[in-house]
Formats: C-alpha cells, sequence, structure tokens
C-alpha cells in the first residue's frame, strides 16, 4: 500500500450501453496540485470525475486511490478522502444553508450521532471561506443561483478532505464569484490539498491550474504541465479552432486569444 | 439551532396529545352517544382488567367501544400515519413535492392486486392474503411508473407525476373489468375501493400497526441518508450515502406500507401529499424528525376525516371521496406554488 500518491488510471474504458465515454485513460495525478480537465463536450469529463469517486465502475482497466482500487475504500472511507461539487444543485426541499453544508460532516457523523462542535467549526469555516456566514439561517430554497452554488462548495468544503473535485461548478456564476470560487480551490491547493477541476473556459484554467488534462473522445489527447500542454497546436487539435497561446501582462498567466471569424 | 427545532419536541408531544384525546372524543360520537369519561372508563377496565370501573355502566357501551369503534378508530390513526409516511419517503427520495401514493399511481396498483385476490375469492384459487396482493401489486405499479419516467438515469418531477397518472388510470380500468367479470361481489368491492373502515377488526389493526411501526423505524433510520439524497444522487453518493441500496430499501418499504393501509382501506387519496407538506412547513425539513410529526399528523387527520363521515354527515361518504375532495385542491395550490419556484 503506498500512502497518499493520489490518483493512478491505467486503461480505463467506460461506456454507456454501446457508447464509449472513456477509451483508455491513462493518467498520473499526484496530490498537491491543481488539476484542470478540459475536453469538447461529451468528451468524457463528468465521466472521468464518477470514475474517479467509484461512482460509475469502470468496464476494463484500474482506478487506484493511494495505490488501492478507489473502489476498495468504502463508500463513507472514499468520502472522507474525495468531496465533489456538482454542476447542478436543484435542492428541492427548504433546508437552511447551514444544514446543506453540515450534510458534508455526514461522512464522520455516526448513524445516530448528531454534529458536534468540531463539525459546527469545519462548516462555519466552510461559509466563512464562500462568504455565506450571514446566509447561515436562510432557507436554500430561497436563495440566488450563485448564492445556492456557494452553498453547494462550501459544503463540499465541510467535508475536509485531501481531494476535491469540480464538475463545472462555476457554469452558472457570474465571474466574480466565479474568480471567489476559483481562489478559495487554489488556496486549498496551497495548503497541500489538490483540486481537480473540469472547466469550460480554458483562460480560467490557464490562469489556476498547474496542469491541465485535454481529453478528446473519451481519450487523454495531452496531460502536464499547463505551460507545456497549452498549446495551440494541442486547442486545434482538441477543439478544431485557430487560438494564439501567449503570456499575459495583466494577469501573469499563459492566456488563450481566438480567432473569432471574420 | 433554529426555531424549528426549538418548537419539535412540543410539536411532536401535542400531536402525540392530540391524537389520544381525539381517539376518545371520537369514540364517543355516533349513533348511541357515550361521554369521554366513559369512554376511558371502558377502555381502562379492558387494559387493567378491573370489571368495578365500568359498574352502573350500559353493558352495550363495552361492546360499542370496544368491538365497533374502536377498531375502526386505530385502524384510520394506522392507515393514515402509514399514508403520511409513505408520502414522507415517496417525496424525499424521488426529489418531488407532489408524490404520494395516490399521484404516483401506487395506491391503484395495490388496490388492483387486492381486487385480484378479492375476487378470486371463492373461485378455484381459494383464499389469498389480500395484503401481500396489495404488496406484489403496488410495487408492481412502482417499477412501471419510474421506468416510465426515467431517461437516462434521469427522474424528472412533472414526468413522474404523469407516469403515475397513466398507470393509475390503466389500473382503474382494470379494476372496472374485474368489477364487471364478477357482477356478484361488486357492492363490496366498490365501496372498499373508494375507502373506508366500517367493519374494521382487531386483527387488521394489529397488521397496520404493526406495519406502520416497522416503516417508521426504517424511515427514522435511513432519515439523515434520505436528506442528503434530496442533494441529488451523484452527491448523495459522494458523500458517503450507499444512495441506491438505501433508495431500493426505502421503496419496498414505502411500497409495503402502501400495500397494507389500501388493503386495510381501500384507495385513500391525498394524505400523503398534504400532511408531509404540512409539517414540513412547521417542524423543517429534516426527515427524521419530519417522519415523525408527519405519523402523528396523518393518524389524526384520517381520524378527524372518518369520524366526520361516520358520525357527523347524515349519511356515510367513502372517506377516499372526503380525503380527495379536500386534497384535490390542495395539490392544485402546491402545483401553482411550485411553479413560480421553479421558473
Amino acid at each position: 500500500m503506498v500512502e497518499n500518491t493520489g490518483f493512478l488510471l491505467h486503461d480505463v474504458h467506460f461506456a454507456y450501453g454501446d457508447k464509449a465515454a472513456l477509451r483508455g485513460v491513462d493518467l498520473t495525478l499526484p496530490l498537491g496540485r491543481f488539476y484542470g480537465v478540459v475536453g469538447p463536450n461529451g468528451c468524457g469529463k463528468s465521466t472521468l470525475l464518477d470514475v474517479l469517486m467509484a461512482n460509475r465502475q469502470p468496464r476494463q482497466g484500474r482506478v487506484l486511490l493511494d495505490g488501492a482500487a478507489v473502489g476498495h475504500h468504502g463508500r463513507r472511507q472514499l468520502a472522507r478522502q474525495v468531496a465533489l461539487v456538482p454542476q447542478d444543485f436543484a435542492i428541492p426541499f427548504a433546508f437552511t444553508v447551514l444544514e446543506v453544508v453540515l450534510m458534508g460532516r455526514h461522512p464522520y457523523l455516526p448513524r445516530f450521532g448528531t454534529p458536534t462542535a468540531a463539525d459546527l467549526d469545519c462548516a462555519e469555516q466552510a461559509m466563512a471561506a464562500l462568504g455565506i456566514a450571514e446566509l447561515r439561517e436562510r432557507s436554500v430554497t430561497g436563495l440566488s443561483g450563485g448564492e445556492k452554488q456557494r452553498v453547494v462548495v462550501a459544503r463540499a468544503l465541510a467535508q475536509d478532505t485531501p481531494i476535491l473535485l469540480l464538475d463545472e461548478a462555476t457554469s452558472n456564476l457570474d465571474i466574480r464569484h466565479t474568480l471567489e470560487i476559483f481562489q478559495v480551490a487554489r488556496e486549498r491547493v496551497r495548503h497541500g490539498r489538490t483540486v481537480i477541476a473540469v472547466v469550460h473556459n480554458l483562460n480560467l484554467a490557464a490562469a489556476y491550474c498547474d496542469e491541465m488534462v485535454f481529453l478528446d473522445e473519451g481519450r487523454v489527447a495531452a496531460a502536464g504541465p499547463t505551460a507545456t500542454t497549452l498549446t495551440s497546436t494541442t486547442i486545434a487539435e482538441v477543439f478544431g479552432v485557430e487560438s494564439r497561446v501567449a503570456r499575459d501582462d495583466f494577469c501573469g498567466t499563459l492566456q488563450v486569444s481566438f480567432r473569432y471569424g471574420d | 439551532m433554529t426555531s424549528t427545532h426549538r418548537a419539535y419536541p412540543w410539536l411532536a408531544m401535542g400531536l402525540m396529545l392530540a391524537v389520544c384525546i381525539a381517539i376518545v372524543l371520537s369514540t364517543g360520537l355516533g349513533f348511541i352517544p357515550i361521554t369521554p369519561a366513559e369512554v376511558v372508563r371502558v377502555i381502562a377496565s379492558r387494559l387493567t382488567g378491573d370489571t368495578g370501573l365500568t359498574a352502573g355502566l350500559d353493558p352495550v357501551f363495552s361492546y360499542v367501544v370496544l368491538d365497533v369503534r374502536l377498531p375502526r378508530i386505530l385502524a384510520a390513526v394506522g392507515v393514515g400515519a402509514g399514508l403520511a409516511i409513505c408520502g414522507v419517503l415517496f417525496q424525499g427520495l424521488l426529489l418531488n413535492p407532489l408524490a404520494d401514493p395516490y399521484t404516483l399511481g401506487i395506491s391503484s396498483g395495490a388496490a388492483f392486486g387486492a381486487s385480484v385476490a378479492l375476487l378470486a375469492d371463492g373461485t378455484l384459487l381459494g383464499h389469498l392474503p389480500v395484503p401481500l396482493f396489495a404488496f406484489a401489486g403496488a410495487m408492481a405499479a412502482l417499477v412501471v411508473v419510474l421506468w416510465l419516467a426515467s431517461h437516462d438515469g434521469q427522474l424528472s418531477a412533472n414526468t413522474l407525476i404523469l407516469s403515475g397518472v397513466i398507470v393509475g388510470a390503466i389500473l382503474a380500468a382494470g379494476i372496472s373489468f374485474m368489477k364487471y367479470l364478477a357482477d356478484e361481489q361488486v357492492g363490496v368491492i366498490v365501496f372498499w375501493l373508494m375507502g373506508s373502515f366500517a367493519g374494521r377488526t382487531w386483527a387488521q389493526v394489529g397488521v397496520v400497526f404493526a406495519t406502520v411501526l416497522a416503516g417508521l423505524l426504517v424511515a427514522v433510520y435511513y432519515g439523515r441518508d434520505l436528506n442528503i439524497i434530496a442533494l441529488g444522487s451523484r452527491t448523495s453518493d459522494s458523500l458517503g450515502v450507499e444512495t441506491g441500496r438505501v433508495r431500493k430499501i426505502l421503496l419496498v418499504a414505502a411500497s409495503l406500507l402502501v400495500g397494507v393501509c389500501v388493503s386495510v382501506s381501500g384507495i385513500i387519496g391525498f394524505i400523503g401529499l398534504i400532511v408531509p407538506h404540512l409539517m414540513r412547513m412547521v417542524a423543517g425539513p429534516d426527515n427524521r424528525r419530519l417522519t415523525v410529526v408527519a405519523a402523528l399528523a396523518g393518524g389524526l387527520l384520517l381520524l378527524m376525516a372518518d369520524t366526520v363521515t361516520r358520525a357527523v354527515l347524515p349519511a356515510e361518504v367513502p372517506i377516499g371521496v372526503l380525503t380527495a375532495l379536500i386534497g384535490g385542491p390542495f395539490f392544485c395550490y402546491i402545483f401553482r406554488r411550485r411553479g413560480a419556484f421553479h421558473g
């Protein structure tokens, strides 16, 4: 058993019925980095996250976390290591913000246990990080889309896991809230945790991610440090658009410009 | 923490007390009026075995209270509690505030199964266990409704109700066809289908209470998992909930409850819809608390409705008709309001 080596995927295949979603994915994702997973719609990004969380069993190949198959960690145990922020977040019942954030403590609570002071503390810190502490007692059904999404992110932070998966977690948010959530994620990576984010916006990925994974039709087209993988050649190959990748003076990172047609 | 948390023990105790008072009061009501004090004396005498308590009372009181009214009244309390628990479970599992055994067509499935068993009685098949057939019918209807409503593993709220209505309509036609085939027993079946507690036995009361208690325990045991399932199955999986397993266990438990309730009382709609809604407003959405107060409130509401049909109205109206008359408009109200929320 190798401790804390992160994810290791070897020749992972997955299909929905006879529609292949992943076709032989090989990836090594050591801990402590910010990974951006990019690719066209339907390239298998969300499926990849589901496989990492053992929500879906690969048809072939192996997914290891810290040297052991993810399926062998057990649901509860895995929930203490990997948290997910999904892209859709309908909450049909009027739970308060605090109640939803405290659900992040579920993997630590005994069946009939109530949250301890430490659990509450964890939830408070998560809400403070997302700037939603004052919404504590509000019902989630009455929140705006942006507020709701921050509640869902706070719920994942309260889970206090070494690894955080973001599945297009900011696709419904305006740019300020998007940056806020990526800052919070970045801050966690600075403290030695791991973030694996499915991102649509290449410039967002370029600004925050240490490494990028380009998926195309269920295969890894390129993977590695952002500086070497984010090239106009890769973008042309995966997305089929013309672009220029250059260091931007204003944000101090690589940024992509596209040719928008005539 | 919040006001609903502090109010909860009072609410639960208040409802418990209200159920006890309603049982005593309604037992006194009817063709032969009996005072609450006399009702208590008869019940206490039976429980303690002290015959001195009923000294000086008309002996017919004891018969009326213990053999005629109490079984019916307790059956109504039990079925009301059972249907309310089912409502909480279906709404929580299907993430759908409109779900209830009736709107999902599951009550019709149970009624279809029970009708088969009832009509087979006296034929070559002999005596068939009605609750078991009702359970099988409920499960079958549930499976078909879920299959109809799901696309790529997703359940849409409105599609689900639509599927429930369609399956319910087909099963209603099936029941009508069975009634046509067996015209002799039609009277019994027609009245039973519309819902009634008349002439229930202590044995039926026992079955209902045992099932309801088991259902309540299962619902409370998985209460926090059910809360988390409301965040969607991907999230609940990622929080360590065995979503698929919990969902199956709770759906089977709810179907079993529907089967037993329908086999005892016929189809009684909307209790499972109204009660969880009202209780969610006062007790909050946490299913561990909600199930308990919904069970109590469901028992109370159905008992009051049954008492109205039995002792207040000049002629006995089938209770299913009464609950549909109250519950139908309530469904419309929720449907409209939900529309306003979801855009």
